[in-house]
């Protein structure tokens, strides 16, 4: 059969049942992407003679003799198509991922199409952006800077500085974990899991007579096959912040989805073949499916020791509740429940295990932390690091999902047993009931204030949810219960919190790492407080959250000694969001004003504090160095998954060293290149890896202006470092020959740095929303929503913006309408991304964002993190808003259409 | 996806081919988006060169294997005179905008794929039951029927197919074409899946029959001789539609269905009330 891709014809038989999206990538194609392989993302969207379809979809058969475009024969050579460059002019993407099937579908766009975006873009998912960008490169809006000239004053901090990898996230050249061309994996095998049916239950046998006849299959995996060392798939920095608790394959299963046996064969299809013929006799044990039920006395132990079921648990109490809340004029006392979330990244999990010519243990995965991954394989397995290397492709979006290790145990496991290369990638389905999701969180608050605006008492009782495994749980917990109620002085505080192991689905960490959870209880509380007194809710806010120089305490009498006011800009994000939402009023367009009558209107605003690093230690180290083009080359160890870092690492180096940003080259996340990264979890990629650039950098200029010295004879003059040369006394020397120079006498003009992560700082976020609630349908319509952020010194305007936009646009999916549901006999029933939905286009409002001035004293260059912590305030105050506008208060998510309906339909009866 | 499993595609349209183990191919949306891993053949009916649409004096005729982006095009390109008489050719759009697949998924799935789907919230479903459809089956024994499709897609996921039946085509009779109607929808998202699709259409002689889909778990037809009030409307909502029918999936709580069904049947009503007394003035 003779097909056209790209306009070469190629001879090639695709089987019966293959569709287009794998054909192609067998033929090259890599650029077309498996989002959800079910036709509802459009990552692998593709041009059947002319026309836009998605791939996945497609059979592959019949596209023979019809002209077949993917991303790579887009351009006309090395001519970019208008729309390629318009997602470079406006940065129309974050981890790229998305961004072929974006390309090649508004490639295909008409000028009409184009004036109705959400209609025709539907078929598009992005996570990263939430859209604002994708928007500006469809309608060729150029947002970021022109390149910086070689003037030698070029401070690229600051300015938005394209991100180095857009030209070939444009022209699907970008490699993510599964692009790797065949030929580089010669006797490639798949593998595939056979999930457990019960939610809890002892594997008594399993036949594998059947599967390791299927013609193809290699080797069946079960527990015995598996090490007895126990681990947690959650990584940290230190692997006892975690309980050990996980097997690779175990011989009890706790949760519906969990992987029971492996089957490796040379193809997909027989591996799955393999899987539906395996055998396998369970014995049932019994379920503890919700936190209740795990609590009850003499419940099972779905972990044999550990009493109640109780993961981790916290007490405390500052001050007296009791007397806070006696002395209260209003006394505020609900329970408010968080759900499930999926990350939705739009690259699954996946990871290939292979050897390289030493015989080293090497894993490409989708991660955020290689290093983590390498110490735990060398952990589980036994084996000595420099036995392993852990690397990650460009890595297509992370949330917080790929700080587990879900997928390299088991391909390693597989490839160390058969000394084969083998490759596990995750389906979407896969992803949502066996990967891991937001604990969902209980929380009881108690909270009093007295007439005068002070607040006099915060109780707060939680219960988490952590599912079948500890992965997170204690981190989540803590965490959660930190910032959430620092930021507030109050004398009285009492925390009670327990994570708790059910045989569900494991929760995991997820952008804002509890915190979301937290602050949606504290701020809806805050909110009924200050209306209970009749106080503005922001100003309530405005009187009692810390000012610079409180103590921030929340669980600890003592505040924790390396968190500091490195800056504050709380104060000014408040008065950003009070002046934006009064201008907001005025305007015909956001004031709501032109709505009919039934619509309620109202508004809602909520503040978050996050720490600028987790506690207890985040490693980065860098290298740098001149390389003999003239250009610097720098190593570091942190991921990019669409976070920006990145960019910001070119940024802060160039700065150093008075050059461009595209003259620093950067390699990444790769054990190989670095000593040690902690990763990029955290809010971490500038702050911690940052700075360890930044170290290197500087030290390297120190270096290279010394050694420039000695090149130029007869002066005292000082050396200057320009863009592409060092000059002296009117004398010029290129980089390029300063390299040469140095190499010849023997100098090594490179330079390392590293940061610790301590002492660290806080960011703040406030977020407002002013929405319409219709009365007759339920529908919550965003009229305005503002967002102020104190990010420090803003490293990229352009990138914190899209990563604000970004993490407001997951919240309102968080706020709004996403839910990971589980059923009553503990299945994860939203199996498709048709059940659950995340926000398009369509769902995401602009959002009016903006930046606190300040600098920060400890972050690199002023800066502090930005990357969680958008996601933070987002759902209490639209919850906010709507309490403004109906009366009603929503103390559980998500606010559905459905649900805020009956609710509002309750409360007039 | 993927369907490993599948080990031959044969292009037939005849329903004597058809052996256990085999699936209906058309577009293709629907069997490679959920995928499968028991289907052993393809049977691919795209090749059948069936028209995709035909005009004629009883009304139009609509190939199971027309692609959604055929039909959708199909008001701005037919015959001034047919477009002027078919004033319900209006619904079109309005139902191909109620995918959740884009258009570019249109380009490729087709009206018949979306019926034997049986989506309570199946947009061609809803188009073709409230034009009164009736649905073309081929049968494996060489025999066909005639089936409305209201009476077609029996409850979610599931029609009044038989094992190796085949939909041929749909016709909607020219005297429903010719009427006057209107469209409601409701869903828990901006653009996303229907929660409650309902479709009111009056016709030359003044009968009223309203359909709901989405929010039952199978179209609901309810007719009356002349536009009912408010009260006989709801009052045969409520008679016609069980408790048990209101349909409860992600995509909306079944006591929400009920209100929006019972919502945009008034409005409905009350806008063919308006256009009626409007075209009666002229």
């Amino acid at each position: 059969m003779t097909y056209r891709i790209n306009k070469t014809e190629v001879e090639a038989a695709p089987f019966p049942g293959q569709c287009l999206r794998t054909f192609l990538r067998e033929q090259g194609s890599l650029g077309v992407k498996k989002g959800c392989d079910a036709g509802d993302c459009g990552a692998c969207t593709v041009h059947v003679d002319g026309k836009p379809v998605h791939s996945c979809l497609y059979p592959a058969v019949r596209a023979e003799g019809r002209e077949i475009t993917t991303i790579e024969g887009l351009a006309n050579g090395e001519e970019l198509h208008p729309m390629q460059q318009q997602f470079l002019d406006a940065q129309g993407f974050q981890c790229g991922f998305c961004t072929a099937g974006m390309v090649m579908t508004a490639a295909a766009l008409d000028e009409e199409q184009k004036q109705d975006l959400p209609r025709n873009l539907k078929g598009n998912l992005c996570r990263c952006t939430g859209y604002r960008a994708v928007g500006d490169a469809v309608c060729g809006h150029r947002t970021v800077d022109v390149p910086a000239g070689t003037s030698p004053a070029a401070r690229t901090v600051g300015a938005c500085i394209p991100a180095p990898a857009g030209p070939d996230i444009v022209t699907g050249r970008a490699r993510y974990t599964m692009d790797v061309p065949a030929a580089e994996l010669p006797g490639l095998l798949h593998l595939k899991i056979l999930r457990s049916p019960h939610a809890h239950a002892r594997v008594v046998s399993i036949d594998a007579g059947a599967a390791l006849a299927v013609p193809g299959v290699e080797a069946v995996l079960t527990h015995k096959d598996a090490p007895g060392q126990l681990f947690s798939t959650a990584q940290h920095e230190l692997h006892t912040d975690d309980p050990d608790d996980t097997r690779i394959l175990d011989d009890v299963v706790r949760f519906r989805g969990q992987r029971v046996a492996a089957v490796v064969a040379a193809s997909v299809g027989a591996a799955e073949e393999g899987v539906r013929a395996l055998k396998v006799d369970y014995e049932l044990l019994p379920a503890v499916l919700d936190t209740a039920s795990a609590l009850a006395d003499g419940a099972p132990e779905v972990h044999p020791g550990t009493a109640g079921n109780i993961v981790a648990e916290l007490h405390s109490e500052l001050g007296d509740t009791a007397a806070g809340l006696s002395a209260a004029d209003v006394v505020h006392e609900k329970t408010y429940e968080s759900q499930r979330l999926q990350h939705m990244a739009l690259e699954t999990h996946g990871s290939i295990a292979s050897f390289d010519e030493a015989g080293r243990l090497v894993v490409r995965t989708s991660t955020q932390v290689p290093f983590l991954i390498r110490r735990a394989l060398c952990r589980v397995f036994g084996l000595k690091p420099e036995s392993v290397r852990v690397l990650t492709g460009r890595v297509g979006g992370g949330f917080g999902g790929k700080q587990e290790m879900l997928t390299e145990d088991l391909a390693a496991l597989a490839a160390l047993k058969l000394n084969r290369p083998v490759q596990l990638e995750l389906t979407r389905r896969e992803q949502f009931t066996a990967a891991t999701v937001r604990h969902p969180f209980s929380v009881r608050v108690r909270a009093g204030a007295t007439r005068d605006g002070t607040l006099t008492a915060l109780e707060l009782d939680v219960t988490t949810n952590t599912g079948a495994y500890g992965n997170h749980a204690p981190g989540v917990m803590f965490h959660g219960c930190g910032e959430s109620v620092a930021v507030y002085r109050c004398d009285n505080k009492k925390v009670d919190a327990r994570a708790v192991y059910t045989n569900t689905v494991p929760s995991g960490a997820f952008r804002g790492y509890g915190l979301s959870q937290m602050i949606f209880a504290v701020e809806s509380a805050m909110d009924e407080l200050a209306r209970g007194i009749g106080m503005d809710p922001l100003e309530f806010r405005r009187r009692n959250v810390i000012a610079r120089g409180d103590a921030m305490l929340s669980t600890s009498p003592v505040p924790a000694e390396d968190v500091h006011y490195g800056s504050y800009g709380l104060d000014q994000c408040v008065e950003l969001v009070r002046a934006a939402m009064e201008r907001g009023q005025l305007s015909a367009e956001t004031s709501g004003d032109n709505l009919d009558d039934q619509w309620r209107i109202g508004t809602g605003t909520a503040v978050a504090m996050i720490d600028t690093v987790p506690p207890r230690g985040h490693m980065s180290h860098a290298r740098i160095r001149l390389q003999e083009d003239g250009r610097y080359g720098l190593d570091v160890g942190t991921s990019e998954f669409g976070n920006g870092t990145t960019t910001v690492h070119t940024q802060l180096a160039s700065t150093a060293l008075h050059t461009t940003a595209d003259r620093i080259v950067i390699r990444q996340s790769d054990t190989d290149l670095v000593d040690h990264d902690t990763g990029a979890y955290g809010s971490t990629g500038t702050v911690v890896a940052g700075k360890a650039s930044l170290a290197a950098a500087e030290e390297l200029a120190v270096l290279l202006k010394g050694f420039a010295a000695s090149l130029f004879s007869n002066t005292s003059a000082q050396v200057t470092l320009l863009a592409d040369a060092v000059e002296c006394a009117g004398g010029r020397i290129s980089l390029a020959d300063v390299a040469v120079r140095a190499k010849d006498a023997g100098i090594d003009l490179s330079a390392q740095g590293r940061w610790g992560g301590t002492p660290r700082s806080v960011a703040f976020n406030v977020q407002g929303f002013r929405v319409g609630v219709h009365t007759g349908t339920g529908e919550i319509r965003i009229l305005q929503s503002v967002h102020a952020a104190d990010a420090g010194v803003v490293m990229n305007p352009l990138q914190c913006r899209g990563q604000i936009e970004g993490g407001i646009a997951q919240a309102l999916g968080a706020a709004l309408f996403e839910k990971v549901q589980v059923s009553s006999t503990g299945e994860v029933t939203t199996k498709i991304l048709r059940e659950y939905h995340v926000p398009a286009f369509a769902d995401v409002p602009r959002t009016e964002v903006y930046f606190a001035q300040t600098n920060d004293s400890l972050g690199p260059m002023g800066a502090k993190s930005m990357s969680e912590s958008p996601f933070n305030p987002v759902a209490p105050a639209l919850a906010n808003a709507v309490r403004d506008a109906t009366g009603v208060r929503f103390s559980v998510l998500p606010l559905a259409r459905d649900v805020v309906f009956l609710a509002l339909r309750e409360a007039r009866a | 996806m993927d369907m490993p499993t599948v080990s031959d595609l044969v292009r037939t349209s005849n329903p004597g081919d058809w052996r256990p183990g085999d699936a209906w191919l058309a577009g293709g949306t629907v069997l490679f988006s959920y995928g499968s891993d028991s289907l052993q053949r393809l049977l691919d009916i795209t090749g059948a060169g069936w028209e995709p649409l035909s005009v004629s004096d009883g009304g139009l005729e609509i190939a199971a294997t027309c692609t959604i982006a055929e039909l959708y095009a199909f008001p701005g390109t037919a015959p001034a005179g047919v477009r002027a008489e078919w004033r319900a050719l209006d619904l079109v759009p309005l139902c191909c905008d109620s995918f959740v697949a884009s258009f570019k998924v249109w380009n490729v799935s087709t009206v018949g794929g979306n019926i034997c789907t049986g989506l309570p919230a199946g947009p061609m479903t809803a188009l073709t039951a409230a034009l009164d459809g009736i649905a073309v089956i081929h049968s494996p024994g060489g025999t066909s029927r005639e089936i409305p499709v209201a009476d077609l897609v029996i409850g979610d996921g599931r029609t009044a197919l038989a094992p190796g039946e085949l939909l041929r085509s749909v016709t909607l009779p020219a005297a429903a074409l010719r009427a006057r109607t209107a469209f409601r929808r409701q869903s828990l998202t901006n653009l996303g899946r229907s929660g409650a699709l309902l479709i009111g259409r009056v016709d030359g002689d003044g009968t009223f029959v309203l359909t709901v889909t989405a929010a039952t778990k199978r179209p609901v037809q309810l007719r009356f001789a002349a536009l009912p009030t408010g009260v006989e409307l709801r009052a045969q909502l409520s008679e016609q539609i069980d408790a048990e029918l209101w349909h409860d999936d992600v995509h909306g709580l079944p006591e929400w269905r009920r209100y929006m069904t019972g919502r945009l049947a008034e409005e409905i009503r009350a806008e063919l009330a308006a256009s009626g007394s409007k075209e009666g003035s002229l």
